[in-house]
């Protein structure tokens, strides 16, 4: 089990929990989505699997050599270009200059930016600036990568070509991905598992199996979308005044 | 978000269209169609290259302000409102140069100024970059010792000049330390505003990525407060020129050898105002010209790599 969370909570100074008594097993290889609305401290409880910010309560288990973050912006360094900035998390990570050169390639190619590497961020589209930050996590090669809202600001045709391609990625390098979002379509469209956060404070209320024929069938996918969606509501609706 | 979106669920009727559905499903039918489609829609959504062309309007419009500047102060001269010796033209200032070319007063004069302006300056930025950073990212050295280097920056640094005469006498060391006493404050000042104004997000992937102390300062830190550091650097040299003109100036004779600053005096001990013009111009002159050569290149080059560049009038 690369991840375990047993009954974590978190309280920052003497405020409300954001996250109370959230349980949770990941699998090894497994792909699980993270939703809830906003507030839920979705992207606390990332921080804090990734080792940004300690829990105030409960135990964790994570791999001993971190995880791979990715972000909402894709946070490339404007000064490098795509494959400088590939480059630089393979050398904080000890890889020797002519392997870089190599593995960079290999990675921009993965992501379908093999003949972009010279260019700088500025000069990319948001979706290919994620790619190059898709390719930098996985520059990291950590067992484990967590996505934080990575395609909440992209356009919907560039968005659901990521989603194909984060699957597909996924499935050729075998990691554990836990990718937090507020859109349920996501969710059912990459996550194996979706697990529902509650909000204020935030606690995994529900959780749903995807198989493959939701990949395939729109109806079926559909359907569950809605039995979460409402599920969804339900939630934010006890915080109705 | 409807809780069943009917477009979603309905069956697609064309064999072709099969895999097509909309979000909730795989878009794509394989890893060919994948790239094919990303490929088009990264052409789509990317600019096409500009060529970088000679600008002539950059040239051109400098060099015509300029003609015109001096046109108005000849005009000005020919209408003979003040006395020609405490006011003279164009003509009369260039052929004063033409003479202390010929003397090589002027050759000297600009190479020792420029010399020690820049060995000055180098120097003020190998000590000021390492103690910049070191305060910008260790909170208690800031708070103790931010305030002194913000008055430092601001205190003249032609103060310093009798201070230094009574410990250095007039050697070269005297023109030295004024020249510290400017540039490294506002390096200092110009970094840690620098690293002030990186957003925090670069710190938290540098973090992320397993970057070290040293490495973050670096890797991170040091390329991210690049465009302040630039504008600190552009501002220590200022200071720099300032300073060691104030500090030639006033200190003159010993070991302290002829720059513009002791140009200008001579020009003032003699009442010779061509001699004065002469040297405000050179000094003026090498101002514009490390500016023109040095800096506008290196800070433009930085804009636009970084994609700063677009809508601004530079």
């Amino acid at each position: 089990m690369p991840v375990v969370l047993e009954h974590l909570g978190k309280r920052f100074g003497d405020g409300a929990p954001v996250l109370d008594d959230v349980n949770a097993n990941i699998r090894q290889g497994e792909f699980v989505a993270l939703l809830g609305a906003s507030g839920c401290g979705k992207s606390t409880l990332l921080n804090i699997i990734a080792g940004l910010e300690a829990p105030t309560s409960g135990a964790l288990e994570v791999p001993s050599d971190g995880a791979a973050f990715m972000f909402q912006d894709a946070a490339l360094f404007p000064w490098l270009t795509a494959r400088e900035n590939i480059e630089l998390a393979l050398k904080l990570r000890g890889v020797g200059k002519a392997e870089r050169r190599t593995k960079a390639q290999e990675l921009l190619e993965l992501v379908h930016l093999g003949t972009a590497g010279d260019k700088r961020p500025h000069e990319l589209s948001g979706g290919m600036r994620q790619r190059v930050s898709l390719a930098r996590s996985l520059a990291q090669d950590r067992q484990l990568l967590l996505m934080d809202e990575p395609f909440a600001a992209l356009d919907a045709i560039t968005r659901d070509l990521l989603h194909d391609e984060l699957e597909r990625i996924w499935k050729e390098t075998g990691r554990t991905i836990v990718f937090v979002t507020h859109n349920v379509r996501e969710a059912v469209r990459l996550g194996q598992r979706v697990l529902l956060l509650s909000s204020r404070p935030g606690r995994v209320v529900q959780e749903w199996a995807v198989t493959e024929e939701h990949r395939t069938d729109a109806g079926l996918a559909g359907q569950l979308t809605g039995v979460i969606t409402a599920r969804l509501r339900e939630e934010i609706r006890r915080h109705a005044k | 978000m409807p809780s069943n979106p009917t477009p979603l669920a309905e069956a697609p009727s064309e064999p072709e269209t099969r895999h097509v559905h909309a979000a909730l499903t795989r878009t794509s039918t394989g890893h060919e169609d994948l790239r094919e489609l990303e490929s088009g829609l990264d052409s789509l959504q990317s600019d096409a290259d500009r060529k970088h062309r000679i600008e002539w309007s950059r040239i051109l419009l400098p060099v015509a302000a300029l003609v015109v500047l001096v046109l108005v102060w000849q005009f000005y001269v020919s209408l003979g409102v003040k006395r020609r010796d405490l006011v003279p033209g164009p003509l009369d200032v260039v052929t004063q140069m033409g003479v202390l070319w010929s003397d090589g007063k002027l050759q000297e004069s600009v190479w020792t100024s420029l010399q020690r302006g820049l060995v000055g300056f180098l120097i003020s930025v190998a000590i000021a970059t390492p103690v910049g950073l070191l305060l910008a990212q260790v909170a208690p050295l800031r708070r103790a010792f931010g305030p002194l280097i913000s008055g430092l920056q601001v205190l003249p640094s032609v103060a310093w000049v009798p201070a230094a005469i009574i410990w250095f006498g007039l050697t070269d060391a005297t023109v030295y330390f004024v020249v510290f006493m400017g540039a490294i404050p506002s390096i200092i000042n110009g970094l840690i505003s620098g690293v002030d104004q990186i957003p925090p997000q670069y710190r938290r992937v540098g973090t992320v990525l397993g970057a070290s102390r040293l490495q973050m300062a670096l890797q991170v830190i040091l390329p991210a407060a690049l465009p302040g550091y630039l504008g600190g650097l552009k501002q220590g040299w200022a200071f720099s020129w300032r300073s060691l003109m104030a500090a030639e100036i006033i200190a003159v004779g010993g070991t302290i050898g002829f720059g513009l600053g002791s140009l200008l005096d001579q020009g003032r001990d003699l009442s010779d105002m061509t001699i004065v013009m002469a040297a405000i111009l050179l000094i003026l002159a090498v101002g514009i010209l490390i500016e023109l050569l040095v800096f506008g290149p290196i800070e433009k080059r930085l804009l636009r790599r970084r994609g700063l560049l677009a809508g601004s009038t530079r």
